[in-house]
Order: structure tokens, then C-alpha cells, then sequence
């Protein structure tokens, strides 16, 4: 499974967990599993259409999914999943 | 109600509250003995095109991009050291030490590079490289923190340090600082009423700090307290209005005092971010996403009033430019031809 790092401002949905480990071969199906594991987050990452929010950067390992192959990003089980806010506004 | 829909601000005569003084502290000085001197004072335009949308009611707009830093900081880090040189407590041998998300590190390393002050940051490490590499320009130290803690991990960062070298550092906290909102109640309210001419009838801006809003606010209510004064917080802790806070999530500011305002807007980015390329498109402002917001903060305000059938004068802050958050243009020292 890939572990996925939460950032502040959403870590209400995880029960304050920073980092959660869900399974998934793209960066798509993880979103869906933590979904599943973690209901109302998805909306807060992805827009209407399923698209990554404009001010939501994601990483797998150091690389930003939009110079990938965006939500089909391939994730390998030791993988490193990071959702950065594109801002570093307020949050606790 | 006929005066509120003149278009130009010169139309009716100046109240009272609109002092001599202040008309005098208007005009930006053509010459000055210091970059110090050019903080403040900044134009107010109307925002003619966006505005054509809520007849009666008029849309301006301060262009605090016009500070010598480029962002409305400048006035709160000024009027920051200035206090604490008065005070003593920045004195030879003390760095002045805060915690930023950008523009007001850019505005504290400009002025402390004026005025010989030295000036060190903590800042989250994914802020905009090019707000890094400008502060780093000016001489500034920087320290960063980490990304996925934000602006608050970047205050407890900044405190730590203070905290075990206290004989080190100067540390203002422009969250805490009095300084911060008086910058505003002296500068951008009186402003706003002059360049008004007294016509003034909502405030909207978004919270950060809450600097602008407090000062500003405060100012406008004394002189009249039927001016409507109303913040902007982004309508989620995960948005991408940079510079804003959303409060419920955040550390809540000490100088932010609720009862000061009238209302709240709570906006999705996304109308802050459509709103400002609409600015650039429609208006010639290219600014960055808090003054988006600010400007669709105010347009729902204006709308609301024209709805109504009643006139206005509503009026924003343009925080800073779009270029400001471009990706990194390489600064290249020297030139091959």
C-alpha cells in the first residue's frame, strides 16, 4: 500500500492522522480508496468533473502528477503520495 | 442617491473628516530622500469595465501594488520597524525575525535593507521561488519550514527560534502587532476617504493578518459608522487564496476582532481566481489572487446594493501583482550577448 500524506487543513477527515496508507495502482484509484476510507475528502481535492482542484498540487514521490500522466500517474506499493495545498495559507 | 452614481470622484466637495492634511499627504512624492518615503499613498482606480455590471453602484479599488515592494505589506512592515526603533527594541546587534508567507518578508527585507536593519524569515518552504530568491536579493536570511504544516507552522517555527535565542532576535509578529492595524488606520482609511471624497459606503477586503481590515475599518467606522465594513475569508481551510486565512482552521490572529466588522464573505477560489484574470482581461490589472478575491468580494457586495436599486461606493485593495506568482524567471547576473 502507498502512503499518502495529508496536509493540515484536511487531516479533520483522517481523525487528525498525517499520513494514511491506501491501496491503488494509480494516483485516480488511490483517491477513490481514500475516499472510501475517509468520505467528504475527495471533494475538497478533486472538483465536479473528478479533476484535481487548481490549488491542489499532488506528488508521487518528488514529482508533481501534472507533468506525469496526471490522476493515471502509476503508484508502486512503496510509493509516496503527497497532497500540498499550492498555497501555504493559514491552517492548523 | 444621485451623488453615489457620479463617476468621478471629483464631483462632490470634500467632508470635513477629509482634512487638509490628509489631501496633503496624498500626493506621492516625485522626489524622495528614501524608498521609505514612497510606502503609501497609493492611486485609487475605478474599476469602470467590471462595475458597468451594478448600475448606481461604483467599484473602486486602492493599487497597493504600487508600494515600493509591490503589496500593501509595506505599509504594516513599515509602520513595524518604525514602532520598534522608537521602542529600542530593534538595536544594533538585533535581527528582526518573523514569520511570512512572501509578501511581507518582501516588505520587511526592503525596508530593513534601507533603513540597515537586518532582517531574517521563516517561511513555508513552498512558497513561490521567486518571492525567495527577491527577499534573498535584498540580503535577507531565510529559513523555511515545512510545507505541509503552512503559514502556522512557519509562526511556531519562527517562535521556537525566538525563544532560544531571544538576545538574537527582534520578533514583531504581525499577527499580534499593533503596529500592523495602525498602519491602516492612518494610512489606507484616511486615504480611501479623501480619494473618495467622503463617498464611501462599503469596505470589503479580505483577512490575512487582518491588518488592513482592522485599521481600515476602524478608521472609516469613526468617521461614520454607517460605512459598511466586511471581510473575505476563502469558504474552505483547503483553498487557494493565498495570503488569506480561513479562521475557523487557523490560529486565529490576537489583533483580529470580529465585532469590528459588519460582515463576511466566504469565497470559493475559484471566484477569486476568475476574477483575477478577469481583472487582467477586462481591466488592465494583472493582480494576484487575494486582490481576485477582493474584487469578487466587492462585486458581490455591488451587486447586492444594485439588486436593490440603491447606489454605492464600494471599495477594495489590490493587494499585488499576478507576476508575483509566476514560476521562476532565472536572474541572471551576468550577461553573455
Amino acid at each position: 500500500m502507498a502512503t499518502v500524506r495529508i496536509p493540515t487543513p484536511l487531516r479533520k477527515y483522517t481523525a487528525g492522522a498525517e499520513e494514511v496508507s491506501i491501496s491503488g495502482s494509480t494516483v485516480g484509484a488511490v483517491l477513490e480508496s481514500l475516499e472510501a476510507a475517509h468520505p467528504g475528502i475527495r471533494e475538497r481535492i478533486c472538483d465536479d468533473k473528478g479533476a484535481v482542484r487548481r490549488f491542489v498540487n499532488i506528488f508521487v514521490g518528488e514529482e508533481d502528477i501534472r507533468f506525469l500522466d496526471n490522476l493515471q500517474t502509476a503508484v508502486k506499493d512503496d510509493d509516496e503520495v503527497s497532497i500540498v495545498p499550492a498555497i501555504a495559507g493559514g491552517m492548523r | 442617491m444621485d451623488g453615489m452614481r457620479t463617476s468621478t470622484p471629483t464631483a462632490s466637495p470634500l467632508p470635513a473628516a477629509a482634512s487638509f492634511h490628509v489631501q496633503q499627504r496624498l500626493g506621492r512624492p516625485a522626489r524622495a530622500g528614501s524608498v521609505v518615503e514612497l510606502v503609501g499613498n497609493t492611486p485609487l482606480v475605478r474599476l469602470g469595465r467590471i462595475d458597468k455590471q451594478t448600475p448606481g453602484v461604483e467599484i473602486w479599488a486602492k493599487c497597493e501594488f504600487a508600494n515600493p515592494g509591490g503589496s500593501v505589506k509595506d505599509r504594516a512592515a513599515l509602520r513595524i520597524i518604525q514602532d520598534a526603533l522608537a521602542r529600542g527594541d530593534l538595536r544594533p546587534g538585533v535581527r528582526l525575525l518573523d514569520s511570512t508567507s512572501g509578501n511581507t518578508g518582501i516588505a520587511y527585507s526592503l525596508i530593513g535593507s534601507a533603513l540597515g536593519i537586518p532582517i531574517s524569515l521563516v517561511m513555508p518552504s513552498n512558497v513561490s521561488n521567486p518571492r525567495k530568491q527577491v527577499t534573498a536579493a535584498f540580503g535577507t536570511e531565510l529559513i523555511f519550514s515545512d510545507p505541509m504544516e503552512g503559514s502556522d507552522g512557519a509562526i511556531v517555527h519562527a517562535r521556537e527560534l525566538v525563544d532560544l535565542h531571544p538576545e538574537r532576535y527582534y520578533y514583531p509578529n504581525q499577527y499580534a502587532n499593533d503596529s500592523n492595524w495602525r498602519a491602516h488606520f492612518d494610512g489606507t482609511g484616511p486615504e480611501i476617504l479623501a480619494q473618495t471624497q467622503g463617498r464611501v459606503t462599503h469596505f470589503v477586503t479580505g483577512i490575512g493578518t487582518s491588518g488592513t481590515v482592522m485599521g481600515t475599518s476602524r478608521f472609516l467606522h469613526q468617521h461614520d459608522r454607517r460605512i459598511r465594513c466586511i471581510g473575505i475569508q476563502p469558504d474552505d481551510a483547503m483553498h487557494g487564496l493565498e495570503g488569506l486565512k480561513h479562521i475557523p482552521s487557523s490560529l486565529v490572529p490576537p489583533i483580529y476582532d470580529e465585532s469590528v466588522l459588519d460582515d463576511m464573505i466566504w469565497m470559493p477560489t475559484d471566484e477569486g481566481w476568475d476574477m483575477s484574470e478577469r481583472l487582467a482581461e477586462e481591466e488592465g490589472l494583472f493582480v494576484g489572487h487575494s486582490a481576485g478575491g477582493n474584487v469578487a468580494g466587492a462585486l458581490r457586495v455591488a451587486k447586492e446594493l444594485s439588486g436593490r436599486g440603491e447606489g454605492g461606493v464600494v471599495v477594495t485593495v489590490l493587494c499585488d501583482r499576478g507576476d508575483r506568482y509566476f514560476a521562476p524567471l532565472k536572474w541572471e547576473k551576468h550577461y553573455v550577448w
